[in-house]
């Protein structure tokens, strides 16, 4: 995402980090997750998974842990959690 | 391959999720089980100890719902969650009551008790998830399903005009009334919560995309439907019910509208019936 | 506050004692419709169970009064609902309901004469099939018949006892001239009154399955908040509750339903012999048209006409034994019932080449002992 302007104390703001988990095998590739991250980290894979759908994957480290995949995931398949020392 | 990490790990739901059912019978696409995580995330974010829950459903996709959450919990007939409830409500106040069911379930042939336990200010927490159709008997029109919008039943459009539920929750007497949409998956999560903490009848409609039975015979993916979600909205508390009717072209409004704090059926009922020695004695042995 | 026995002589009616019945059992929760002529069950359970801890609530329809009562048995108490014909018929499908999650609890139909709204403050015995089969599918029930207000207190007991014992619904097929008679009434001491309530389950809760068949081929029974976390659904379900779509989990769960029921009768049918001893013809009837057929053994025996009578307690399960071993000696069976034929269709299929014959009335009125004594002439010419 773009923003048009960056805040000032910007520096000062610890960011959070997080790690997204997928459990593949869960997902049936309804792309929520993928279309709706804010931080755009998903994308869908090209594997099958063991119900022959295409799971997300993760493309980047720019996950915030806001648990939205979480949340907005029908099949209990991605959560993310804290990570640290980045 | 980063799958590989999770190995061992769980979902932070789990423990309130039957998982030795999962999968769930949603279709890929159906947002239900987003609104199911979002009301099992609010359940969580409680800290009220599980089993001092129970949640109950009526019949369709939706009443699915009950047969996943790993609480005590009720998958009844159709249209019956809410008089199903409120007998485990009368009998036993101190639980937090739940039903969980689709608009077709609680609206068409359900509407009589809902509104009956909406006047009452039955102390459940009644959320709606809204389809627009009847999703399980193959998308036939519903009581919600938007006035020329194309059925298995109305292969020309729907004839009729639907419900406008936060409306005719307020008018019926709901002490609490918000709608939300499975994409505004945080604020939803929240709004249960808060529903599930405050007394009276709480009504959560949240719409929600059917892909297979709606989408498919109304040309709309389930992304596009969460399209509009995200676009054709607007968040607006305290709404007049009058000006929340589903229309996307217009734009549809979320948010809370209704929060009135007003004595509950069972505290009512206690306190005029129940000699007040028999009171005493209740609050003494729970 | 009010004891919850009222023990004494009490000149009551039929559906007042049955209310009474009711506390007496332990019924703590109570979902009604007004409905003639089984409005003055709800009225004296509005009056009575907040005394006793209970809660009484006037739902918006009888679908709705039934299925509030299952979820309230769900929380741990005893339940009941009280109607007639056209509410019993809107009954129907929770009926079903309660029998596939074998969720006890107590229905009482004081019948009125049908079909529809018929007439509604006359009395009639015509739901006595409907209640057997009323609901879809294949089940079991028990029902009971009482034939005087005492017996709806006596009654109304054995059925919350049955009902508990047996995790099912138990009817009681009251009907409006029982109800709104008025006679005596005693109500025993409160600890001369034998009362049972479900089984609990004991031992790990996460190894619990809710329909797995215990004493008498009846699982434990866990309350909301017990830490079972049961899922009770009306769907075809394994024994841990769990929906399964398949022929082998059907057959499974109805061998339990049906088992429960079929495999204890001995324990469940009640019925009562007068003058059978030496009777040619059997007058075979329960519920207010035993009075009837009393009058007519009475009647027939002065006349010289070796008549008994078997009054069913229990209708359901219907005594088929009885029938059977009554039919080797006997010439002929009379079923004396208000309705044109439902009750007399059992007896006909048990008593194999003995004739049966029907003392039937269309409804609104009892069948006169005369109607009766004509058959049993005939009979016996």
């Amino acid at each position: 995402m773009k923003y048009w302007r960056v805040p000032l104390d910007s520096g000062e703001i610890q960011i959070t980090r997080g790690r997204v988990h997928i459990i593949e095998d869960r997902c049936k590739g309804c792309g929520y997750c993928i279309e709706y991250c804010p931080r755009e980290v998903l994308e869908f894979s090209k594997k099958f998974n063991a119900k022959g759908y295409h799971p997300p994957q993760v493309k980047n480290e720019d996950c915030l842990n806001c648990h939205y995949c979480e949340l907005l995931c029908p099949e209990f398949a991605i959560y993310s959690e804290a990570a640290f020392g980045q | 391959m980063k799958h590989d990490e999770t190995a061992g790990m769980a979902h932070p739901l789990e423990d309130l999720v039957r998982m030795d059912r999962i999968p769930h019978i949603w279709c890929p696409g159906c947002g239900i089980g987003s609104v199911f995580t979002s009301c099992l995330t609010a359940v969580k974010q409680t800290n009220i100890p599980y089993n001092q829950f129970t949640m109950v459903s009526g019949i369709g996709c939706s009443g699915r719902g009950a047969g996943y959450i790993n609480i005590d919990s009720f998958h009844t007939t159709h249209g019956r969650a809410i008089p199903f409830a409120s007998g485990i409500k009368m009998a036993r106040p101190d639980l937090n009551v739940i039903v969980f069911s689709g608009d077709g379930d609680l609206f068409a042939i359900g509407g009589n008790h809902f509104i009956h336990a909406a006047r009452r200010n039955m102390d459940l927490t009644v959320i709606c998830v809204n389809n627009l159709t009847y999703g399980m008997t193959g998308g036939q029109v519903a009581a919600t399903t938007p006035f020329k919008a194309r059925s298995s039943t109305t292969a020309l459009g729907n004839p009729d005009t639907p419900f406008n539920l936060p409306l005719l929750a307020y008018a019926s007497g709901a002490t609490y009334v918000a709608r939300w949409t499975m994409l505004h998956a945080r604020d939803l999560a929240d709004c249960i919560q808060e529903a599930i903490l405050r007394r009276g009848f709480s009504f959560i409609e949240v719409l929600s995309p059917c892909p297979i039975n709606y989408g498919r015979r109304n040309r709309e993916k389930t992304l596009e439907t969460l399209k509009k979600y995200h676009d054709n909205t607007i968040v607006k508390n305290g709404a007049s019910p009058t000006e929340l009717e589903v229309d996307f072209n217009k734009g549809v409004i979320l948010g809370k509208f209704i929060d009135i704090e007003k004595p509950t059926c069972d505290e009512v009922y206690r306190r005029m019936y129940r000699p007040p020695e028999e009171t005493t004695e209740n609050r003494k042995s729970r | 506050m009010k004891p919850q026995v009222l023990t004494g002589e009490h000149f009551i009616n039929g559906d007042e004692a049955c209310a009474e019945g009711a506390i007496a059992a332990g019924c703590r929760f109570f979902g009604g419709y007004p409905i003639t002529p089984a409005t003055e069950v709800a009225e004296q359970m509005s009056v009575r169970l907040p005394h006793v801890g209970g809660t009484f609530i006037q739902m918006e329809d009888e679908i709705a009064a039934m299925t509030s009562i299952l979820g309230a048995a769900w929380t741990g108490i005893k339940t009941m609902t009280a109607t007639s014909g056209p509410g019993f018929s809107l009954m129907m499908e929770t009926v079903g309901l309660a029998i596939v999650t074998e969720t006890p609890c107590v229905v009482v139909n004081v019948q009125r004469a049908g079909p529809s709204t018929g007439l509604p403050t006359q009395g009639a015995q015509g739901d006595m099939m409907q209640v057997r089969w009323g609901s879809h599918g294949d089940y079991e029930v028990i029902a009971l018949a009482p034939s005087s207000p005492q017996e709806m207190f006596d009654l109304t007991i054995t059925a919350f006892n049955l009902s508990e014992k047996y995790r099912t619904p138990v009817f009681i097929m009251s009907d409006e001239i029982v109800g709104h008679m008025s006679e005596k009434v005693v109500i025993p001491e409160a600890r001369k009154i034998r009362t049972v309530s479900r089984v609990k389950p004991a031992g790990r809760k996460d190894r619990f399955k809710p329909y797995q068949p215990g004493l008498l081929g009846v699982a434990p029974m866990p309350a909301i908040g017990d830490g079972y976390n049961v899922h009770v659904t009306g769907l075809t379900h394994d024994e841990k509750g769990y929906p399964v779509m398949s022929v082998d989990t059907q057959k499974e769960m109805m061998d339990r339903l049906l088992g429960k029921i079929r495999n204890n009768l001995d324990d469940i049918i009640l019925t009562e012999d007068y003058r059978l001893e030496d009777a040619d013809v059997v007058l075979v009837s329960y519920g207010v048209s035993a009075r009837t057929a009393y009058t007519a053994v009475e009647e027939a025996r002065e006349m010289g006409l070796r008549v008994g009578l078997l009054r069913l307690i229990t209708v359901w399960p219907f005594p088929e034994q009885r029938i059977r071993e009554l039919a080797k000696r006997v010439k002929a069976f009379i079923t004396v019932e208000i309705n044109m034929g439902q009750i007399s269709r059992e007896v006909e299929r048990c008593a194999g080449t003995v004739p049966g014959f029907t003392a039937g009335h269309h409804g609104g009125a009892v069948v006169p002992p005369d109607d009766v004594l004509k058959i049993a002439k005939e009979v016996l010419a």
